[in-house]
């Protein structure tokens, strides 16, 4: 026998070859995700379809848009039919719709600085890795922007402030005895801080100058909005927390007051509520004391986010675990003590993505006060705006701009929620 | 507002316990500034122009109050209010007076509280269809859709001149007068009614008035006025007298070009030098500067001049005086006797 | 000194009602309860001196007299001379009827939606989310504005249906979609017994049919439980289904009225108000979105090992969704759900934007401006919603305890 080497044998490896060209690059993924099954390919189809008709109508209609013109019937003479935007009204009222038509336009830069400066005041508190001293701007931030936007005198805003830094004080000094005797100090430290300041300080309008005052019927526009968004959640909190404590509670009266509370408020809708600010609740006020119409609203949406924001803080307390409430209990701590250092800190952080979420709505619900003659965006678009001579007709681009705005915001709040919520989450693993 | 929102929070807290209000017009001149409620825009009779600033019949007769009052015509905030939010304004005190195109009523009068100070614009309801419909009396719309702006007389005044016609309707209730127009323009209501004035200027911002025909019918008396809250009548005879004052001017010749001449020194008409100050004490009697009268005529005419400056016939409104001519053209303006 | 585990009794002391927790809680409520009631009753006090200082009062009386204007939509007769109270029912009932109608839509948009955005089609998954995304982050008030202004501008008016070359014709030629609302054919028989009763003797035969098909079915499963075979019923049961429906059909002669232009409108058929359908169809699709992301999640909530049981087992992709993830996800699903059907009732108060008379447009808009009575129509009309939205409460938990996993 001869040595044989075996023939059919290989001693190294074929070269692999190139897949078929439909199982690989743009082929295969068009055909896995676009074209797998028939049904598939129906969907696709109806699918591309569907982009191209609104594509198609949309997309030469804006870019044919014309952005210099006084008045649509101007805008239309120089389409000459062909289909086109009219954005020229977005270029000529761009200051009534981001701040309301009575708004004084040499002062546009007080809100706008506002506006910067609420980034700067909110970024400590939506990034936690950001240094801790920041939150000092942001507690004084409300004092600030609230000067800005209104105007008058300084001694306002500054009394106000002073009155929660006293009250402050008087609660880190005193509530090493008893929480309740520091918490309601403070509270009483503060109002008798601002009843005496109130005959100290001076008259707080200004009719001239740069920091003049304006009056709040003047606001208006996005700025409205805005303003309402923040204020009424930045309110609300505290009272949302209190609730739903409040909520859990095993005193009985106080359980059933904040439970009637939260359903009656989450029963009807807030355009009735809207309703009771404007044609309701100056009624209840004593006689002469002039609650503006803007304040009013404020108190019925805080209401509003307030119950909706208990809810939301109940549920993260009921999903702490049994155990951190017994822990709690078991090193001696008393009710307020367990809540404060152990239960709400946990709580609140669960929370937050419900509170986000929250806050998106209440900041998209904030357009209904459009509906009792107020000026916010929608209300100017409605109102002053398509009642002009230059501009009914309009709609379009109206609109669009409003719900381009509120989806830039509402969305940026939203991805930035589900950040924190993945974050949150890697946080137990 | 400051402060206001600051008692106003005081208030909520339920430690300001401020006593009842004082006069309105002791509120006015303390604010220095009157708060007049006016529609959200109706061209001709109130609204706002690219800048802000409100130009219209019944803003002129807040101008005049506001002169008359605080001797600045340019002091008046200006609030507006829909059909629905204008009386619970006033009478919550938002407003001072509400000088919106508003109906003068029995149960406006008498249940709601309110006083009718005068009447600024004689109007009645009427119809306005698209030319080619080829209507030509109310009557012929039997089965027709109609835009109305809801929370108005004209709303009770339509169902009762199609009942008892006995034709049937199909209406379109719409909170706004833009929104009118947009649903009418489109072809959604065949109709569109409202006070025959707001019709006139409804047409006129159309791009194509032409197109667009009034109804001869005018189904309703709408006596249109400002009106304040009952029970602080010093403050109602201001706002009265100042209408009158406007109206007693045209009558008398003064108008804002030469009311400072006849102002400046008495003249031979007795009545006259009384509206303006230079003789007895009229401005003293409402509680007023001497020639309240005199800056409530120079702020933006007497009532012909505000009259056709605003809605006039030369404007694109175009409105004719007919029954608001003066009672010596054959009007119904008649101002009782300044003495 | 006695114990601690057993503390004096009896010698009370008043600084017990602060520093004792077993008495602190009775000092607390006390105090919460003295400071509501004082606050609650402020609040009334200044209700009546404001009220007595314009000299007005509460009084009900109102919604016993006419109400003096008509109302486009109605599901129960009603002229201006109905009372006000009438009118506040006319109201109720389009709310109810609206809220309704955008529940089932809305679902239906939510489940599709939900469940195409976990489809395996790239461009289909894209394009849900951007509708998800889209429809919940602008407000609901603009979408209403927005849908409103599409159907009165893009639909024609009857206007354009007329003269000899039309700008618009009838869809098919028999129904017409005009911006006053959508006109559709009226079915009825041309020898029927009339009205309400041939419209039961449909009802009834078809009731019939149900428990003829089931019937049919339950033999079939008893069948293949027993053999193994499972006998074909498609055709059976179609012809039980549509039989005697057709049957009843051509004895009494179906025929349809067909809408026809007919002066300033179009007259005959069933009319669909334009109102109606752009608060409908604005509610529906702006709370699909949400809906969908409810059906995401609960579709997601299921574990993955099911699916692939499911697959293991054999069972086509179509039915593991419709027989294994859909019913373990609805568990997830539902409350959810349930709360989205509230919002749409509480944003069926927007209809007043577009001119449907919904409770806040007839109690809470004309009314209180024709009566001037603000706060008695405000009470009643939050009275209404506070209502509607604690039986939706109920029945979510009534269903939340009755799916409850049953845990030992």
């Amino acid at each position: 026998m001869v040595d044989r080497t075996i023939a059919f044998v290989r001693t190294e490896d074929v070269p692999a070859m190139p897949p078929p060209p439909n199982a690989t690059g743009p082929a295969k993924w068009v055909k896995d995700n676009l074209f797998a099954t028939p049904a598939n390919s129906v969907l696709t189809i109806l699918a591309i379809l569907a982009i191209y008709f609104i594509l198609s109508g949309s997309v030469p209609w804006m870019l044919n848009g014309i952005w210099a013109s006084p008045s649509l019937a101007v805008c239309r003479e120089i389409l000459d039919g062909a289909s086109g935007a009219c954005f020229a009204v977005l270029a000529e009222r761009w200051n009534q719709l981001l701040f309301g038509f009575q708004y004084p336009a040499d002062l546009y830069w007080r809100p706008g600085l506002a506006f910067v400066l609420l980034f700067f005041a909110a970024a400590p508190v939506l990034f936690f890795d950001l240094p801790r001293k920041l939150l000092i701007f942001t507690a004084l931030y409300p004092f600030i922007a609230f000067w800005l936007i209104w105007g008058g005198s300084i001694f306002g805003p500054l009394l106000a402030l002073l009155g929660i830094v006293a009250g402050a004080f008087f609660y880190q000094k005193f509530v090493k005895n008893s929480f309740a005797l520091g918490f309601f100090g403070a509270i009483v430290t503060a109002l008798v801080v601002w009843t005496v300041g109130g005959y100290i300080i001076p008259d707080g309008e200004i009719a001239e100058g740069a920091m003049r005052s304006v009056p709040s019927r003047d606001l208006g526009g996005f700025m409205l909005n805005m303003m309402l968004g923040v204020t009424c959640v930045s309110l609300s909190l505290p009272i949302g927390i209190a609730l739903a404590l409040g909520r859990q509670s095993s005193m009985p009266i106080i359980k059933y007051i904040c439970v009637i509370f939260i359903e009656f408020i989450r029963g009807v809708p807030l355009i009735t509520l809207l309703f009771v600010a404007n044609v309701m609740l100056g009624y209840f006020f004593p006689p002469g004391s002039g609650v503006d119409l803007f304040l009013r609203v404020v108190i019925m949406i805080t209401m509003f986010s307030a119950a909706y924001i208990a809810e939301v803080i109940r549920g993260g307390l009921a999903a702490l675990p049994k155990g951190q409430y017994e822990a709690a209990d078991s090193l001696g701590l008393d009710y307020a003590q367990a809540m404060r250092l152990i239960i709400l800190p946990q709580a609140l952080k669960i929370s937050i993505p419900g509170i986000v979420n929250v806050s998106v709505g209440l900041f998209k619900d904030t357009t209904l006060v459009s509906v009792i003659s107020m000026f916010d965006l929608v209300g100017m678009i409605r109102g002053p705006i398509l009642a002009s001579v230059e501009w009914q007709g309009v709609y379009w681009e109206l609109f669009g701009f409003a719900a381009l705005l509120f989806f830039i915001t509402c969305y940026g709040i939203s991805q930035y929620s589900q950040w924190l919520e993945r974050r949150l989450a890697t946080d137990h693993r | 507002m400051k402060k206001t929102a600051f008692y106003g929070a005081l208030a909520v807290a339920g430690l300001a316990a401020s006593t009842a209000s004082a006069a309105t017009l002791d509120d006015v001149k303390a604010r220095g500034v009157l708060n007049c409620g006016v529609t959200t825009g109706l061209v001709g009779f109130a609204s706002p122009d690219a800048n802000g600033v409100w130009n219209g019949f019944d803003v002129g007769v807040c101008r005049a109050v506001a002169a008359a009052v605080l001797g600045d015509s340019d002091a008046v905030e200006f609030i507006p209010t829909t059909g629905k939010t204008r009386f619970t304004a006033l009478a919550s005190g938002e407003i001072d007076v509400l000088a919106r195109n508003t109906t003068w009523t029995f149960s406006r009068d008498v249940d709601l509280k309110f006083e009718f100070v005068g009447i600024n614009y004689y109007d009645g309801q009427g119809f306005m269809v698209p030319r080619d419909l080829g209507v030509a009396s109310a009557k012929d719309l039997d089965g027709a859709t109609v835009c109305i702006q809801t929370g108005t007389t004209t709303e009770l005044n339509l169902a009762d001149f199609f009942r008892s016609n006995s034709i049937s309707y199909e209406p379109v209730p719409i909170e706004t007068n833009a929104e009118a127009q947009q649903q009418y323009l489109a072809g959604a209501c065949d109709v569109y009614t409202t006070d025959a004035s707001g019709l006139a200027a409804t047409r006129a911002s159309f791009e194509n008035p032409g197109d667009h025909v009034l109804l001869p019918e005018i189904i309703s008396k709408e006596p249109l006025g400002p009106l304040v809250r009952h029970g602080d009548n010093d403050w109602g005879d201001i706002v009265r007298w100042s209408l009158n004052a406007l109206i007693a001017a045209e009558e008398l010749g003064v108008t804002s070009a030469n009311v400072e001449e006849l102002g400046a020194a008495p003249t031979g008409n007795p009545e006259v030098n009384r509206l303006l100050g230079t003789e007895g004490e009229l401005g003293a009697m409402l509680g007023l500067e001497a020639d309240w009268a005199k800056n409530a005529i120079a702020a933006g005419g007497n009532y012909g001049e505000l009259f056709e400056k605003n809605i006039g016939e030369n404007t694109p409104i175009g409105l004719a005086r007919g029954l608001n001519a003066q009672w010596t053209d054959g009007g119904l303006l008649y101002s009782p006797p300044f003495r | 000194m006695t114990s601690i585990t057993d503390p004096p009794r009896g010698s009370f002391q008043l600084s017990m009602l602060i520093n004792d927790t077993r008495y602190r809680s009775y000092t607390f409520q006390a105090i919460a309860f003295i400071v509501l009631a004082l606050s609650i009753g402020y609040l009334i006090n200044n209700l009546f001196t404001n009220l007595a200082a314009q000299g007005l009062d509460i009084d009900f009386g109102f919604l016993g007299a006419p109400a003096g204007y008509d109302i486009n939509q109605r599901l129960i007769e009603y002229t201006s001379q109905s009372t006000n109270l009438r009118a506040a029912f006319v109201g109720i009932l389009n709310t109810l009827l609206v809220a309704f109608l955008a529940c089932v839509t809305a679902t239906i948009f939510g489940v599709l939606a939900g469940v195409l955005r976990l489809s395996n089609n790239w461009l289909v998954r894209k394009l849900m989310a951007i509708y998800v995304e889209i429809f919940r982050n602008i407000p609901v008030l603009i979408w209403v504005l927005i849908i409103f202004t599409i159907m009165i501008a893009v639909l024609p008016g009857p206007r354009e249906f007329r003269g000899d070359d039309p700008a618009a014709t009838m869809f098919l030629g028999i129904s017409a979609f005009t911006n006053r609302g959508v006109y559709i054919p009226l079915p009825f028989f041309e020898r029927g017994f009339g009205g309400g009763l041939d419209f039961l003797m449909v009802i009834v035969v078809l009731v019939g049919s149900f428990f003829g098909a089931r019937a049919v079915t339950a033999r079939a499963t008893r069948i293949q439980e027993a053999t193994g075979e499972r006998p074909a019923t498609l055709l059976t049961n179609l012809a039980i289904w549509f039989g005697p429906l057709i049957a009843i059909f051509l004895i009494f002669g179906l025929s349809f009225e067909v809408p026809e232009l007919k002066g300033f409108n179009f007259a005959g058929g069933i009319k669909v108000g334009g109102p109606l359908i752009a608060i409908w169809f604005a509610l529906s699709i702006y709370t699909g979105a949400f809906i969908a992301e409810n059906v995401r999640a609960g579709i997601q909530a299921v574990s993955k090992g099911q699916t692939e049981a499911a697959g293991a087992l054999g069972i086509r992709p179509g039915r593991i969704m419709s027989l294994v993830v859909l019913p373990q996800a609805l568990r997830v699903i539902i409350p959810p759900l349930i709360s989205n059907y509230l919002n749409i009732t509480k944003n069926s108060s927007l209809a007043i934007l577009v001119g449907y008379a919904d409770v806040t447009a007839t109690l809470g808009g004309i009314t209180l401006n024709q009566t001037g009575r603000a706060i008695e129509c405000i009470l009643l009309l939050m009275l209404f919603y506070l209502t509607i939205s604690l039986l939706i409460s109920a029945v979510i938990n009534v269903y939340n305890n009755a799916i409850k996993l049953k845990e030992r």
